[in-house]
């Protein structure tokens, strides 16, 4: 395919292929921002892939304590799942065992979704029958007493089917630090994007996958056409200066979030340049027939 | 655009039931028609024309210009998203089964304010009369939902079997504020007389300078709260002396004991 360069940094003509999700999400608040940060972190561990984990979590943005409902430091933290009631089991889970347990926190809605799941509504039986509903403004927020005092928690939290999740960068570099200085650019840049979250480690993945296996009953294998050390023994994607391979996921609560996030990891990755940076971007798919949502790197470009 | 008014031409000679005038109620309806809604609660006819001149207006907002100790049940089953201000004082059951929407009330307020509100935004500028947020009688529980703001003070029994909502008395009340409360949260910033929170099973009751409540009220010592925080904030444009209380570090009295003790009374400490 002719390709495509901007500052240098080769761009594949190719496209994001992503599928609607649900998603979700809550505000955590704590007497400080680092308590705020550890329940998010909590929360949204061990939940990269749906495949393995049930959700796709992670934490958007931190929010000032001017913007919180009550004053304190907060952390949005976003989950998204293959269906309403998956999201629904995976946020009331880590909602009581990683945000309930973890000292001072809090919990509001976040998301304005066409659907409301019950999470507070939930967790109050906790409380041992000792809990005491409020109701301000309409929303109904339960106190529930812990060994620091209360652990306060909003009812409902909204969900919205119309999430996008399955985002995608392949960012190719000469070598591991130069394609890593690329893609934590690129994620830093995401960071910033609302609505969006890239659920890896450090919001990026060194494994990634295409659809099926040589072994019986693995429904995704590790991708051998962006594989390096495969390169002429494989049918290779990679060109002969491209030594390392680095992939964003972004899952969003909306399609423009999602686009919009792509668009900031690229531009961030083409600002920097081959020579500090990655040398190529891709995209994955699967050929554009399972998922509705597309997204082509040229439209992207600054 | 200019709300739709009523003009009080003179005192009512009898008590009046304006729950007839509710936006929703209006609409449709001619000049005329409205003009001939009968509003006296005896024999003696009095009628919507007798006692107001109407200009027409935007129905989502209804103002009073000129109110009445005698004008009862105003706003009565007001919906979410209408408004009336009343220029002048009202008499019994103002916002009464109110749904929502807000009501404002320049002078004083009769007794039963809000009674059996549901979600209305109530604020009387003046002071109110006994029951505040009560039950008629017969009824098993009070307000149900809403907030009422009271600028001066209450009178007696105020937050009788309050359910649910914010009832905030920035005067002083009457006696036995907070009687048979079940729950939501009542705040009087001035003095409570008499007996507070008698019978109170899960309600909230925050008094800026302390009071009577008895020996089945039991001390669980100072104490920081996420509610109060979260209140404070969502009261900050409603009340801010209210929001001020509960920026302070409050001592939590857990009661009634006398009935389930899920209850509590908060003061700053």
């Amino acid at each position: 395919m002719p390709d495509i360069v901007r500052n240098g940094v080769r761009i594949d003509d190719n496209f994001a292929e992503a599928f609607p999700m649900s998603g979700t999400g809550i505000l955590i608040t704590a007497p400080n921002a680092k308590w705020a940060r550890q329940a998010a972190l909590t929360m949204t561990g061990f939940a990269t892939s749906v495949i393995g984990c049930g959700c796709e979590a992670g934490i958007d943005c931190e929010v000032p304590p001017q913007e919180t409902p009550d004053g304190r430091p907060g952390v949005r933290a976003l989950l998204f799942a293959m269906s309403s009631k998956d999201a629904e089991k995976q946020l009331v889970n880590r909602l009581g065992q990683c945000v309930l347990t973890c000292p001072g926190s809090a919990v509001y809605s976040t998301v304005a979704g066409e659907f409301e799941i019950k999470v507070g509504d939930a967790v109050r039986q906790f409380g041992d029958k000792w809990q005491m509903s409020k109701v301000v403004d309409g929303r109904r927020y339960w106190r529930v007493p812990v060994m620091d005092g209360e652990f306060f928690c909003e009812g409902k939290v909204g969900l919205t089917k119309k999430s996008v999740g399955g985002g995608n960068l392949l960012i190719m570099g000469a070598d591991w630090d130069k394609t890593m200085r690329a893609t934590e650019a690129a994620v830093s840049a995401i960071d910033g994007v609302a609505d969006a979250i890239a659920p890896f480690p450090g919001g990026i993945v060194r494994s990634g996958s295409k659809v099926g296996s040589q072994y019986k009953g693995m429904s995704a294998s590790t991708n051998d056409a962006y594989c390096p050390t495969l390169r002429g023994v494989t049918k290779s994607a990679l060109d002969a200066d491209i030594g390392c391979v680095l992939e964003i996921v972004i899952d969003g609560l909306t399609d423009n979030a999602v686009r919009e996030a792509m668009r900031a990891g690229l531009h961030a990755i083409i600002e920097m340049g081959p020579e500090q940076g990655a040398k190529r971007v891709g995209a994955g798919n699967y050929g554009g027939k399972l998922g509705p949502f597309h997204y082509h790197l040229k439209d992207l470009l600054p | 655009m200019k709300p739709f008014t009523f003009t009080l031409r003179q005192e009512p000679p009898q008590r009046v039931d304006l729950s007839a005038l509710t936006p929703d109620r209006l609409a449709g309806k001619s000049v005329s028609q409205i003009e001939e809604i009968e509003i006296g609660v005896t024999r003696i006819s009095t009628k919507v024309g007798d006692l107001f001149k109407i200009s027409e207006g935007d129905l989502k907002t209804l103002r009073y210009e000129g109110g009445s100790s005698r004008f009862d049940l105003l706003g009565t089953k007001l919906l979410p998203g209408f408004e009336i201000h009343v220029e002048g004082d009202v008499g019994a059951q103002c916002g009464r089964l109110a749904k929502g929407g807000k009501i404002t009330i320049a002078g004083n307020a009769g007794p039963h304010v809000a009674s059996g509100n549901l979600g209305a935004d109530i604020e009387i500028k003046g002071d109110a009369g006994d029951f505040l947020a009560g039950p008629l009688a017969g009824e098993l529980a009070g307000m149900a939902g809403g907030r009422v703001i009271v600028r001066g003070n209450a009178g007696a029994r105020a937050g009788d079997r309050l359910r649910r909502g914010i009832i905030v008395i920035e005067g002083d009340t009457g006696e036995d504020a907070g009687a048979r409360v079940i729950a939501g949260t009542i705040f009087v910033l001035g003095e409570a007389k008499g007996r507070i929170g008698y019978l109170n099973k899960r309600g909230s009751i925050v008094l800026a300078r302390g009071g009577c409540f008895g020996p089945t009220y039991v001390d669980c010592g100072p104490q920081e709260l996420t509610f109060t925080r979260f209140l404070a904030r969502s009261l900050r444009d409603h009340s801010a002396v209210a929001a001020e209380l509960l920026s302070c570090k409050l001592r939590r009295y857990g009661g009634d004991t006398a009935v389930y003790g899920k209850g509590e009374i908060l003061t700053p400490d």
